[in-house]
C-alpha cells in the first residue's frame, strides 16, 4: 500500500508546491488505484482455499437448485417418465381390486420376521447417551458407524439368560412403522400396507404384531408380554369390526412365531394365554404365511457355525465395509458372531426334522433337482439345451443331505468312500490359543486345536448330526436354545411332554389348533437359487479367529452345477428352500393328518421369480425373493382378495411351479 | 483546454462514481489558470483517463466475477464452516464437562429407589397429536402415511390449499369428507414431539423410562382430536381401544391399576371415556359399574380445561385466539391476513370450524361459573401480582408500580371479566345498567331474517351468509357473557353449533339423576355428570375380596399459574366489507392503564397461558372436593399448582420450571409428582394441595349447589 502511494507521490512531485489540492487529488487517486490494485491482488491471490470454497459453494447452489426443482416437481412426474420408457404400468393391485369393488372386510395382523423389525433403546449404558427411543436396528443404522462397539454391546443379549443384559433395555418399535421400511427406501411391508389402504384398510383394521425378534418366542411373552398383547389386539379387532375374524400374514420367522402363538393362546394360563381350545377357530379366518421357513433354513446353520450365511443378517448388505475381515483389526466377524449367538431366535430356524426331512448322507428329497432348469428359461442358449437332456449325470452327485462337508471331494463322494471320525469324544481342553489376546470371546476359543481338528475329521454332517456339531462347538448356546426350541419329529403327539412351549414352534411336534374353518396358505417365491448345503474348510490357523469358513473356491465342474462358491443351492426364494416353505402345506398338513387333526385346509401359492426388467422398477413387481416378494403384485392381489373375504378356492387353490409335491412324496413321514 | 477538459470530464468522469468527482471541477478551474503545469494536468488527466478506461474495461468481467463467484465463495465458506461446526458438535461428548446439566427427576428418583409400578396411560390434548393421511385426493399424491399434522409441516408451504382441504372435516357430519381419510398417528410417537425439537410428552416419557417404564407399561391414547369425542369411537373405535389397552395393561402388569395422565383437552376426553366405559353397550363401552375403580388408580390432569377455555371463543368467533392452534407460531408469515390475497385467517376459520372438538373447549357452566355482566369469580384479580411474580427480578418500569400494588389501587378498577366479548372498550367497563338491554332470544328472533349474500359465490364461513345488517346487530348487543355467548355463536354459525351441540353441552345440571343426562353429549362436561359414582362400592368390594389396602381412585389437577391468560375480549367491527371476510376482530388498540389487565383488546387473568386458573382448578378445589353431587363417591381430589418461572438463559430451552400450558410438561416438579404417583405414592404422600393462586377464593365466590 505504502509503496504504491509513494510511487504516485513521485509522479506528482513536480506539482507538489503548486497546489495542495492537486496533491490531495492525486493522493486520493493513488489510494483509489491502490484499492483497485488490491482487488487485483486479491484476485491474483485467489488461493486454493478460495477456490475450494468457491467450488463447494457452486456445488451447494446446484444441489439446492436441484433439490428445489425436485420438490417443486409434481409428484407424478417420475411415473410419467417411467411410463414413457417402459410403456404403461399395470395398476397396483390395490387400485385394480378397488375398481373391481373389493372392500376391506377382515382385520389384518402382520407378523414380521427376523431382522426386519425395528428395535429402539429404552435404557442404555453411558456410551449410548442421547439415543433414548432412537432406533438401534432399522432406519439408517447411523449408530453402527458412529459407535460400533457400543452398538454391538447394546444389541447383544445376556449370554446366560438370553434376556436383557443388566442396565440395557432395547425394545421393539411398535405400530406399523416397526417394519414398514427396514431402512429408508427398503420396503418390507410398506407396499402391502399401501395396497391394503387402497381398498379401505387403516390403522384400526391393521395391526403389526411387532416383537423382539432377538429373543426366544416364549421370552417375548415373559419379558414384554408380547403374546398377550397380540391376543388382546386380535380380540379387540374382532370385537370392533363386527365379529369378523382376522387374516394373519406372517412373514419369514414370523411364521414360526405365529405357530407358537396359536399353541400358546390355547394353552392354559401359567404357560399359555388361556384363550380356550376354540380361540383360533373363533378369531382367525386365515393364516397367509409368506416365505415361511416351517422346517428351518440351512442358512441358519452356516450363520451359527461361521457367520457366513449370505444374508441372514441383512446387516452385511448394509455395512459391507465394516464387516470385511480384519479391517482395522476390528475382528468384525467375531463381534457379529458373539452378538448373533446371544440371539435365541436364530436357533428357531435350525433345520427341523433331521434326516427324515432333509436327507441323509446319500439321499435327499430334492436329489434330482436340476439346477440349470431355471437357467434354461432365462437364457435359451443351445449348449444349455443339450446339457439339459443329460443332466441326470451332473445332478447325481449333488448330495443335499450333507449340510456341511469339509472339502469338495468329500461333498461329492459316495458315503462308502470316506471314513467319518466321531468328534464327540475329542478332547477340547488342549488350548494353544492365547486367550488373553482375544478381546472378543466366542466359544470357539474354548475348543482348542484338538476340537477343531476333530470337527473337520468328521467330514460330513447331515441335518441330524448338525445339531450334535453345534452342540459341540457352542455348548452354551445350544443349552440355552435347547430349552426354547426343539428340532425333532414327534412319534406320538399326544405325549404330555409336547405341551411344553419349546415344541410349539416346530410344526412336526405340534398339532394345529382345532379350527376346521381356518385356512393356511403357504405363499413363497420359487426360481431363485437358495443355499442348501455348504463346503467348508479350516481357516488357516491364526489367533482369535473363527476356525471354519466356507470354501469359496469349491465350484462345480460345469456351468450348470449347483455348487457355486462353496454353496450348494437348490430352488427356493433365496433364503428358504422350497422344501421348508412348502412341505407342511403340500403334505404335512394336507388333509386330515396327525399334525392337522381338524383338517384345516392348506393351499400352496408359489410365485415364480422374475427379476426386475430394468432399474426403474426398483425391486420388481414380480420378484420371488424372500423379502422382495412382499412387493409382488400377484401375492398382494391374493392377500387382498382373502382379506376382502375370498377363500382359497376362489383364489384358484394351489399354484405350483416347483417340484414340491414330488419332493414331498419322497419324504417318508408318518402322517 | 477547459472545454476539452470538461468534455472529457463529462465523458469519462460522470458515469463513474469517482470519489474525487466533487472536487474535480474546482480543481480543473484552478488548473486552467496555471499554464505551466500543463503536462502535469495532462498526466493527471491521462491517468484519470486510463483509469476510467481501465475501469470500463475491467468493470464488466470483474463485476460478473464478483456477483456469482463471490456468492459461490460466500456460500462455500458458510457451508464449510457449518459442516466443520457440525462435525465438532458431533465429536463433542454429549455433556460438556464445564456445563452442568441439572439432574433429571427420573435419575434422582431412581436413586431414591423408585421403580415402575403402575402402568401409565398418556392422553394427549388438542392439536398436539399427529395426524397422517390414509386416503386423499389426487393433489395429495405421495403423502400416504405421511404426517399432515405435526412433524415438519412442510406440506403447508408446498400445497397449502390441498393441505387445508385434507384437514377439514365434513361440514354436515363432522366426520371425514368423502374420499379423504386422515387418521391419528398411533403410539408414543403421536405426541412426543409436536414439531421437530418442540417436545410435548417426550421429557415426561424419558423420565418415566428412567425409572423403568417402557412400551409394555406406557401407552399413548392417541385419538383424532378434530372429531367430537363420541365420533372418535364411531369412526375409529378409539374409546374401545383405550378400554382394551387399559385392561391389557392392568392384566399384564400384575393387576396393578393404571395412572392416567391426560393433558389439556385430553382431560375432558378422558372424562368422556370414564362415563362411556361404564355405560351399557349401544352407546357406551359396557365395562359395567366399577370398571373405573377396578382399573384406575389416579387421573393426573395436566393443565385441565375442565370448564372450557375463553380463548376458544375468540378463535371460533374471529379465528384470532392467540395460539390455540400453534399454527400462527409455526407459520407467522403465512397467516398474516391478506398476504397475496390468501385470506389465511378465513381459511383457518373455515377449517377449524369443521372441527367439532373445538366446541368442547367452550366455557362451560354459563354465568354461574364465568360471571355475569357485573361480577365474575376471578375479578379483582390483580394483574400486577401476576406480573410481579413473573418479572420480579427485572427493574424496568414495573418497580414504580409495586407501591400501587400495595395500596390495592387496582381493586377500584374491577375488571368485568364476565363479559367475555364486549364491543368497544367503553362497553367493557360500563356498569350493567348502562348497557342496552337486548334480550337474547328476541335478538335471535328478530335477526332470523337473513338474506344470503349470494354475490360472494362459494360460501366459506357462515359469515358469508350473514347480512351486514345482522352483523351490525351483533355489535349493538355490546356485551356477551358465557351464557349469551352461546346464543351469539348459534346466531353467527348456526350450522356449526347445531352439529356440535349434538355432541357437547355447556350447562350445569340441576338434577343429575335426570335420565337425559345419560346421553353422551353431557359426558365431557364435569358439571353435568357424576364422576365415577361406583368407585366406593367397588373399592369396598375389592377390599373384601383381595386387595386389603386398595387405595382409592384419585383425581389430581396439575397446572401452571403466574402467566397472564386470555379471559375476555374487546371486539370491533372489521372495517372492510368485502366478501369472504371475517366481520369482527379484536380491537387491538384497546389498552388499559399500565397495570391494567387489558392489553391489546384482551383481558388477562392468572393461568397457564391457555387455561385460566378458574377452569383448571375449580373442579378439584370445589366441584369435586369432598362428597358432592358431582362426586357422589367422594373421590379424593388434589390441586397441584406450579408457579411459572421463565427460563433464565437460552441454554435452558423452554425451561425446567415453566408453568405454561405445554411447557409445563417439562417442569421438573410436575414430572416428579407424576413419577411418584406412578411409582405408587398417593396424593397425600406427594404433599396434598399446593396452591399459589386465588383458586380457593374464586371457587368460594362461585355459587354452585353441590
Amino acid at each position: 500500500m505504502s509503496f504504491l502511494r509513494r510511487r504516485k507521490g513521485s509522479e506528482t512531485s513536480k506539482s507538489q508546491n503548486s497546489d495542495s489540492h492537486k496533491q490531495e487529488k492525486s493522493k486520493r487517486r493513488g489510494e483509489d488505484e491502490s484499492k483497485r490494485k488490491g482487488d487485483e491482488e486479491k484476485i491474483r491471490k485467489w488461493s486454493c482455499l478460495d477456490s475450494c470454497c468457491w467450488f463447494i459453494g457452486c456445488v451447494c447452489l446446484t444441489w439446492w437448485l436441484l433439490l428445489f426443482l425436485y420438490n417443486a416437481m409434481p409428484a407424478s412426474l417420475p411415473q410419467y417418465v417411467t411410463e414413457a420408457i417402459t410403456g404403461p404400468l399395470p395398476d397396483p393391485p390395490g387400485l385394480k381390486l378397488w375398481k373391481e369393488g373389493l372392500k376391506a372386510k377382515h382385520p389384518i395382523v402382520f407378523v414380521p420376521g427376523i431382522v426386519t423389525g425395528g428395535l429402539e433403546l429404552w435404557e442404555g449404558h453411558q456410551c449410548a447417551d442421547g439415543l433414548f427411543r432412537k432406533r438401534l436396528w432399522g432406519g439408517t443404522f447411523g449408530e453402527l458407524y458412529k459407535r460400533p462397539l457400543c452398538w454391538v454391546e447394546h444389541m447383544s443379549l445376556d449370554n446366560e439368560t438370553g434376556l436383557d443384559p443388566s442396565g440395557i433395555r432395547v425394545r421393539p418399535v411398535s405400530g406399523l412403522v416397526a417394519a414398514d421400511y427396514f431402512a429408508p427406501g427398503y420396503f418390507v411391508w410398506a407396499v402391502l400396507i399401501a395396497n391394503l389402504a387402497r381398498i379401505g384398510y387403516e390403522e384400526k383394521t391393521m395391526y403389526m404384531a411387532a416383537y423382539d425378534w432377538r429373543i426366544s418366542f416364549q421370552n417375548t411373552e415373559v419379558r414384554d408380554q408380547t403374546l398377550s398383547r397380540i391376543k388382546s389386539n386380535i380380540e379387540l379387532m374382532v370385537a370392533t369390526n363386527g365379529g369378523k375374524k382376522v387374516v394373519v400374514i406372517p412373514h419369514s420367522m414370523g411364521v414360526l412365531y405365529f405357530l407358537h402363538f396359536m399353541k400358546w393362546v390355547e394353552a392354559t394360563t401359567p404357560m399359555g394365554g388361556g384363550g380356550g381350545s376354540d380361540w383360533c377357530a373363533k378369531h382367525i379366518k386365515a393364516v397367509m404365511n409368506i416365505g415361511g421357513p416351517f422346517l428351518g433354513v440351512p442358512k441358519a446353520v452356516a450363520g451359527l457355525f461361521s457367520i457366513e450365511a449370505k444374508d441372514i443378517a441383512v446387516a452385511r448388505a448394509f455395512a459391507p465395509g465394516v464387516l470385511n475381515k480384519d479391517v482395522f483389526g476390528l475382528q468384525t466377524l467375531q463381534h457379529i458372531m458373539r452378538m448373533t449367538r446371544t440371539w435365541d431366535a436364530t436357533m428357531s430356524m435350525i433345520p427341523k426334522g433331521g434326516d427324515t426331512i432333509w436327507g441323509g448322507l446319500d439321499w435327499s428329497p430334492e436329489g434330482g433337482y436340476n439346477c440349470n432348469a431355471k437357467k434354461l428359461k432365462n437364457n435359451d442358449t443351445c449348449t444349455a439345451c443339450q446339457n439339459g437332456n443329460g443332466d441326470l449325470a451332473s445332478t447325481k452327485k449333488v448330495n443335499y443331505g450333507r449340510f456341511i462337508s469339509f472339502g469338495k471331494d468329500v461333498a461329492e463322494a459316495h458315503s462308502s468312500k470316506f471314513e467319518r471320525m466321531d468328534f464327540r469324544g475329542a478332547v477340547k481342553g488342549s488350548n494353544l490359543v492365547n486367550k488373553t489376546r482375544c478381546d472378543v470371546w466366542t466359544e470357539y476359543h474354548e475348543m482348542g486345536v484338538g476340537g477343531v481338528k476333530a470337527v473337520a475329521d468328521c467330514k460330513v454332517y447331515t441335518a441330524g448330526s448338525i445339531l450334535d456339531l453345534l452342540q459341540f462347538v457352542a455348548p452354551r448356546l445350544m443349552a440355552r436354545g435347547g430349552a426354547q426350541f426343539s428340532y425333532g419329529i414327534a412319534d406320538n403327539l399326544d405325549d404330555p411332554k409336547y405341551s411344553h412351549y419349546k415344541y410349539w414352534s416346530n410344526p412336526l411336534e405340534t398339532k394345529l389348533p382345532n379350527a376346521p374353518n381356518m385356512e393356511i396358505y403357504s405363499m413363497y417365491g420359487v426360481g431363485v437359487p437358495t443355499e442348501r448345503a455348504y463346503v467348508y474348510k479350516l481357516t488357516p490357523a491364526s489367533e482369535c479367529y473363527i476356525p471354519f469358513q466356507i470354501d469359496s473356491s469349491a465350484d462345480g465342474g460345469s456351468v450348470d452345477s449347483c455348487l457355486k462358491g462353496g454353496v450348494l443351492s437348490v430352488n427356493g426364494d433365496e433364503t428358504v428352500p422350497v422344501l421348508s416353505a412348502g412341505f407342511m402345506g403340500a403334505k404335512g398338513w394336507r388333509g386330515k393328518t396327525r399334525f392337522n387333526p381338524s383338517g384345516i385346509r392348506t393351499y400352496i401359492r408359489e410365485y415364480d421369480h422374475a427379476p426386475p426388467a430394468n432399474l426403474l422398477e426398483g425391486r420388481g413387481s414380480q420378484s420371488g425373493a424372500h423379502v422382495d416378494i412382499m412387493g409382488n403384485f400377484a401375492l398382494i392381489e391374493d392377500i387382498l382378495r382373502v382379506a376382502a373375504g375370498a377363500t382359497g378356492e376362489h383364489l384358484g387353490g394351489d399354484q405350483v411351479y416347483s417340484d414340491i409335491f414330488k419332493w414331498s412324496e419322497k419324504i417318508d413321514l408318518q402322517l | 483546454m477547459a472545454s476539452i477538459l470538461r468534455f472529457r470530464k463529462l465523458c469519462y468522469m460522470e458515469p463513474v462514481k469517482f470519489r474525487t468527482f466533487d472536487e474535480s471541477p474546482k480543481l480543473y478551474q484552478k488548473l486552467d489558470k496555471k499554464a505551466d503545469d500543463n503536462n502535469v494536468i495532462l498526466t493527471a488527466n491521462s491517468v484519470l483517463e486510463t483509469d476510467t478506461k481501465k475501469k470500463k474495461c475491467t468493470k464488466k468481467p470483474s463485476k460478473e466475477w464478483r456477483c456469482v463467484d463471490t456468492c459461490c465463495w460466500m456460500i462455500g465458506c458458510l457451508c464449510t464452516t457449518w459442516w466443520f461446526l457440525l462435525f465438532l458438535y458431533h465429536c463433542f461428548p454429549a455433556t460438556l464437562p464445564g456445563f452442568q446439566v441439572p439432574e433429571s427427576p427420573g435419575v434422582r428418583l431412581k436413586r431414591d429407589g423408585l421403580t415402575a409400578n403402575h402402568p401409565v396411560v398418556l392422553v394427549p390434548g388438542f392439536v398436539t397429536g399427529g395426524l397422517e393421511l390414509w386416503e386423499g385426493r389426487p393433489c395429495a399424491e405421495g403423502l400416504f402415511r405421511k404426517r399432515l399434522w405435526g412433524g415438519s409441516f412442510t406440506e403447508i408451504f408446498k400445497r397449502p390449499s390441498c393441505w387445508l382441504e385434507h384437514l377439514s372435516l365434513d361440514n354436515e357430519t363432522g366426520l371425514d369428507p368423502p374420499g379423504i381419510r386422515v387418521r391419528p398417528v398411533p403410539g408414543l410417537v403421536a405426541a412426543d414431539y409436536f414439531a421437530t425439537g418442540y417436545f410435548v410428552w417426550a421429557v415426561l416419557i424419558e423420565n418415566l423410562a428412567k425409572i423403568g417404564y417402557e412400551g409394555k407399561n406406557l401407552y399413548m391414547a392417541a385419538y383424532d382430536w378434530r372429531l367430537s369425542f363420541q365420533n372418535t369411537e364411531i369412526r375409529d373405535q378409539a374409546l374401545s381401544r383405550l378400554k382394551s389397552k387399559i385392561e391389557l395393561l392392568y392384566v399384564t402388569n400384575g393387576y396393578k391399576k393404571v395412572v392416567v395422565v391426560p393433558h389439556s383437552m385430553g382431560v375432558i376426553y378422558f372424562l368422556h371415556f370414564l362415563k362411556w366405559v361404564e355405560t351399557p353397550p349401544p352407546m357406551g363401552g359396557g365395562g359395567g359399574p366399577g370398571w373405573c375403580a377396578k382399573h384406575i388408580k389416579a387421573v393426573m390432569n395436566i393443565g385441565p380445561a375442565f370448564l372450557g377455555v375463553p380463548k376458544t371463543v375468540s378463535n371460533l368467533f374471529s379465528a384470532e385466539g392467540k395460539d390455540i392452534a400453534y399454527l400462527r407460531a409455526m407459520a407467522p408469515g403465512v397467516l398474516d391476513s391478506e398476504i397475496l390475497g390468501l385470506q389465511t385467517l378465513e381459511h383457518v376459520m373455515r377449517v377449524s370450524r369443521t372441527w367439532d372438538s373445538v366446541i368442547s373447549l367452550m366455557p362451560k357452566g354459563g354465568e354461574t361459573i364465568w360471571g355475569n355482566l357485573d361480577s365474575s369469580p376471578d375479578e379483582g384479580h390483580a394483574c400486577q401480582s401476576v406480573k410481579k411474580g413473573q418479572y420480579a427480578p427485572s427493574s424496568n418500569g414495573m418497580n414504580a408500580n409495586h407501591t400501587d400494588i400495595n395500596t390495592g389501587f387496582q381493586v377500584k378498577e374491577t375488571v368485568k371479566c364476565g363479559r367475555i366479548i364486549s364491543f368497544g372498550k367503553a362497553e367493557s367497563e360500563l356498569s350493567s345498567s348502562q348497557i342496552p338491554n337486548l334480550d337474547t332470544e328476541e335478538f335471535l328472533r328478530s335477526s332470523s331474517s337473513k338474506n344470503v349474500n349470494s354475490s360472494c359465490g362459494e360460501v366459506w364461513t357462515e359469515y358469508d351468509e350473514m347480512s351486514r345488517e345482522s352483523i351490525r346487530k351483533v355489535a349493538e348487543k355490546k356485551v356477551y357473557t358465557a351464557r349469551t355467548l352461546l346464543d351469539l355463536l348459534r346466531f353467527v354459525a348456526p350450522k356449526m353449533m347445531q352439529r356440535a351441540e349434538a355432541h357437547f353441552s355447556h350447562g350445569i345440571a340441576d338434577n343429575l339423576d335426570d335420565p337425559k343426562y345419560a346421553h353422551y353429549k353431557y359426558w365431557s362436561n364435569p358439571l353435568e355428570t357424576k364422576c365415577c359414582p361406583e368407585v366406593t362400592n367397588s373399592v369396598k368390594w375389592d377390599i373384601c375380596l383381595r386387595l386389603p389396602d386398595a387405595p382409592d381412585m384419585e383425581i389430581h389437577c396439575l397446572y401452571g399459574v403466574g402467566i397472564p391468560t386470555e379471559r375476555s375480549y374487546v371486539y370491533k367491527l372489521s372495517p372492510t366489507n368485502k366478501c369472504k371476510n371475517i366481520p369482527f376482530r379484536i380491537d387491538a388498540s384497546a389498552n388499559g392503564d399500565e397495570n391494567s389487565c387489558l392489553k391489546g383488546g384482551v383481558y388477562f387473568v392468572d393461568g397457564d397461558d391457555s387455561v385460566p386458573v378458574l377452569s383448571a382448578g375449580f373442579m378439584c378445589a370445589k366441584g369435586w372436593r369432598g362428597r358432592t353431587r358431582f362426586n357422589p363417591s367422594g373421590i379424593a381430589t388434589y390441586v397441584r399448582e406450579y408457579k411459572h418461572k421463565p427460563p433464565t438463559s437460552l441454554l435452558e430451552g423452554r425451561g425446567i420450571e415453566s408453568g405454561a400450558h405445554v411447557d409445563i410438561m417439562g417442569n421438573v416438579a410436575l414430572i416428579e409428582d407424576v413419577l411418584r404417583v406412578a411409582a405408587g405414592a398417593s396424593g397425600a404422600e406427594i404433599g396434598g394441595d399446593q396452591i399459589y393462586s386465588d383458586i380457593r377464593r374464586m371457587s368460594e365466590r362461585i355459587n354452585l349447589e353441590l
